[in-house]
């Protein structure tokens, strides 16, 4: 893309050195993650539970032989939880050399974002855990949260990271 | 141009390993057969090949070292020295260095952190030593000896070496071989034979028209000069000649710091520096200053040599291969079948389509199987590692044992070889330092002075079974019981079983040994054993009858990979239960349930009282069927530990290929492992061990 733009963008993650986003709704809220990190979406399918996991961790799934687990981003950032629709995707994505699914309401787009676009994350006050974001980006009216996968998992490391 | 010799290198030192093995098993066998000139032969040409190819490859430490080794060995060969203990100490200790070198070579090969180099100085100055005895007399008692003490008389020898014309299309090089010549002694005369050489114009510059005649002053016999034309074969003429026996001159040098190529090395000048330091007694700094000289030296070395070890290649005979190739050539044509009938279907051909979709099926699980054949490895490999151990252990205890093997063929999940050694190892020392009286004490027990130990391998059901069997002293269940009571394992009144309270060996730091020694007897490394074993999926039983013996019999899986299970239900989710661990299955009657104050369960079976583990509460699933009388419990064993396990329904038994859940995720207790089925859905792997610690888990967390 413009490269010259994304060269001189400060960013906050500097292992990103694209600034290109998949964006997802989870409640009423647009979400982002760094397209790089993205390996593919899938339809929701089936979950096989997993005994005694933390709520957030919905069940493994089969991914090409492979068995994958699915979090449910709803009850991870303390939303609440959701039946699947038919917009229901999972999307699939790279932490920590691992291959994680993330359960969101659906997929909205991909952006590019430019500097000026991008806010860091406002401070909601006690009570509200933006530890999650990474920062904020603004396309028009639309105001997205930029997700920080790492923490999204790497909170309880023991688990997932 | 250049021909990337790298993987010819790394194939020479995969063959190192059996040449090694080889080396050890034939001085081990020669300890019991001394002069067996067969045997002889075997160990001296599997030390002729490392020399050999370590040169060719350019590793020169390794050629260096094995060719004093290779000396040694020919004396003996020719009878100059006899098979006694001390000499086969020190060949033994001579391979290991030599197998610390090979390791060294094969991390440097592989671009890992170098492995540490062993001390080779004060090996190969003793190995020196023992050139220069005259007979079969025990090594001089001075070290410091060593470098002034006279060589072996030397001789004069003349060789006639003329090549073949069609020598260098074998790929021979005259070149290094006059330089190895040149390396055993000292040369006199070289003289060159050009009459052969025909004019200009009907030279064949790929031809050898040249012949050679060397005068030799060496300490070698003749033999040793043969040995270096050993490869030849028909490609050239020798002649070789004893002259009269040359009085030594003052100044020469032993044999294999003269001449030839061993100088040229760089590092020749600051080995052979240590070699002296080494010989005049002081090994500790030789020690520290040989890696300098040969290969970097760094820390890792336990790990460097693991890891090499453990992604080492695997030799497949080509028989095994031939059938995969087989079965994947049909699999094609089955599958052809299937796309056929699909790309151009109709209602008529759905018999058809069924029929080739069972021929797809068919070929799949036959390849299956055979892929699954081509990683089962003899487990012989790990056991050839054991006769040195005990002979050098019982050495060192003042024991007299004799290590008998049983059943090598028996092939097991290499994965599974690899790591069966060291639990193996342990019950081997075990059964040395604990199970085997002193001589005396053997004697006034009535028994032969002779220890035996055996170590025997069989394949029984899907299992395969490894057993360590002393007839020593056996446990002393008095003992174990006091040690437990003491640790607050058992209590006094406890009515515990033998069988019980042998399991008390597994125990962490659990020792009754009344003097720790350097075998064993710290109380670390059984309860090592029984994790090792059991992360393979296997268990340990232990028979004893005091003054006996003991036998501990170890059951593993055939494979990793691949697992016989029984599928059940629990609230509408499928899992699978290892078949290894299922006793019986039955749906307990209403009288046969009790319940105990601690609100555990337990259900009677026959005259058994076995405690009742609900799977669903165990694993947290809703929706199960929580009365007992309208579901199954299944009788599951563990360590001898009977459970009875209580689950929804059973829907039937199949193979199924395991996946871990760490790779993505992490280890859940309880379960084992994951595998997809058929429609492609994921059945997670119960783990019986897992599940009793949960409940144990679970009723200590009640008890608070």
């Amino acid at each position: 893309m413009n490269e010259n733009e994304l060269m001189k963008n400060p960013s906050n993650n500097p292992g990103d050195d694209a600034r290109q986003f998949l964006t997802f709704r989870l409640a009423e809220q647009e979400y982002g993650v760094p397209i790089l990190r993205v390996q593919e979406l899938r339809g929701y399918s089936a979950v096989t539970p997993i005994p005694n996991a933390p709520a957030h961790v919905r069940g493994v799934m089969n991914l090409r032989g492979a068995v994958m687990p699915v979090i449910d981003l709803r009850t991870r950032l303390g939303l609440e939880s959701a039946p699947p629709t038919k917009f229901t995707v999972i999307v699939v994505v790279n932490v920590a050399s691992k291959v994680v699914g993330l359960i969101v309401d659906a997929v909205n787009d991909v952006l590019d974002f430019d500097e000026r676009s991008l806010e860091p994350t406002p401070s909601l006050g006690a009570g509200v855990n933006t530890g999650f974001l990474t920062g904020m980006a603004k396309q028009g009216e639309r105001l997205i949260a930029l997700l920080d996968i790492e923490r999204v998992f790497g909170i309880e490391p023991a688990q997932v990271a | 141009m250049q021909i990337d010799l790298t993987p010819f290198r790394r194939a020479f030192l995969d063959e190192c390993v059996e040449h090694i093995a080889a080396l050890e098993d034939g001085l081990l066998r020669l300890e019991t057969a001394p002069g067996d000139a067969e045997l002889l032969g075997s160990v001296f040409r599997a030390a002729h090949s490392i020399k050999g190819g370590a040169g060719s490859f350019g590793f020169e430490p390794v050629a260096h070292f094995t060719h004093s080794l290779e000396n040694l060995l020919d004396r003996m060969r020719t009878g100059a020295l006899g098979a006694e203990r001390a000499l086969v100490d020190l060949l033994l200790r001579a391979t290991d260095v030599l197998k610390g070198l090979l390791e060294c070579a094969r991390a440097h090969e592989y671009g890992q952190t170098d492995a540490a180099a062993p001390e080779t100085a004060a090996i190969e100055a003793e190995l020196a030593r023992w050139m220069e005895q005259p007979g079969a007399d025990a090594p001089a008692a001075s070290p410091a000896s060593a470098s002034a003490a006279p060589s072996a008389a030397t001789q004069r020898y003349t060789v006639e070496f003329a090549p073949a014309t069609g020598f260098f299309s074998t790929g021979a090089d005259p070149l290094l071989l006059l330089e190895e010549l040149a390396s055993l002694g000292e040369r006199e005369a070289l003289e060159v034979d050009f009459s052969e050489l025909p004019h200009w114009e009907q030279l064949d510059p790929e031809c050898c028209y040249l012949s050679w005649r060397i005068q030799l002053q060496s300490a070698a016999t003749l033999s040793a000069l043969r040995d270096v034309f050993m490869f030849v074969g028909d490609e050239a003429r020798l002649r070789f000649e004893t002259l009269a026996s040359a009085e030594r001159a003052p100044q020469a040098a032993p044999a294999r710091e003269s001449v030839g190529a061993a100088a040229e090395r760089p590092s020749a000048e600051a080995s052979s520096a240590v070699r002296a330091n080494a010989a005049s007694g002081a090994p500790g700094e030789a020690g520290r200053a040989a890696p300098a000289a040969g290969e970097p030296r760094s820390s890792g070395r336990s790990a460097a040599s693991r890891s090499s070890s453990e992604s080492a290649s695997i030799r497949v005979s080509v028989e095994k291969v031939d059938q995969l190739i087989n079965v994947i050539g049909e699999l094609v044509i089955s599958q052809s079948m299937v796309a056929d009938v699909v790309s151009n279907f109709s209602p008529e051909r759905l018999a058809q389509l069924r029929e080739a979709v069972l021929a797809v099926e068919r070929n799949t699980r036959d390849l299956q199987e055979r892929v699954m054949a081509v990683r089962m490895v003899p487990i012989g490999s790990i056991f050839s590692r054991y006769p040195r151990m005990v002979r050098d252990l019982s050495a060192q205890l003042g024991k007299e044992v004799r290590l008998e093997l049983e059943g090598e063929e028996t092939e097991l999940d290499k994965g599974v070889v690899e790591k069966i050694g060291d639990p193996l190892t342990h019950l081997i020392r075990n059964s040395l330092d604990h199970g085997i009286e002193p001589p005396a004490a053997r004697e006034a027990a009535g028994k032969p002075r002779e220890g035996v130990v055996r170590l025997r391998a069989f394949t029984e059901g899907g299992s395969v079974f490894v057993e360590i069997q002393d007839d020593g002293a056996g446990l002393d269940t008095a003992r174990i019981r006091a040690k437990g009571v003491e640790k607050g394992l058992l209590r006094a009144d406890d009515s515990w079983s033998d069988e019980q309270i042998h399991q008390l060996i597994f125990q962490p730091a659990f020792s009754t040994a009344a003097t720790v020694s350097d075998v064993s007897g710290r109380g670390v490394g059984m309860d090592v054993v029984k994790k090792n074993v059991e992360s393979l999926g296997g268990s340990v039983v232990i028979e004893s009858q005091r003054g006996v013996g003991a036998r501990f019999r170890i059951k593993l899986p055939l494979t990793l990979a691949i697992l016989d299970g029984l599928t059940l239900s629990i609230g509408g989710q499928l899992f699978v239960l290892p078949l290894l661990s299922i006793v019986e299955s039955f749906r307990p009657k209403r009288a046969a349930l009790k319940s105990l104050l601690a609100g555990g369960e337990v259900v009677l079976v026959r005259d058994e009282t076995l405690p009742l583990l609900r799977a669903h509460a165990l694993l947290g699933i809703p929706d199960a069927q929580t009365d007992p009388t309208r579901a199954l419990t299944v009788v599951v064993e563990n360590d001898g530990r009977r459970v009875a396990l209580l689950v929804d329904e059973l829907c039937g038994q199949s193979q199924v290929v395991i996946k871990n859940l760490d790779a993505n995720f992490r280890r859940v207790e309880g379960v084992m492992g994951a595998t997809i089925m058929g429609d492609g859905r994921v059945a997670l792997i119960l783990d019986v061990p897992g599940l009793m610690r949960l409940s144990s888990g679970r009723s200590a967390a009640l008890a608070l």
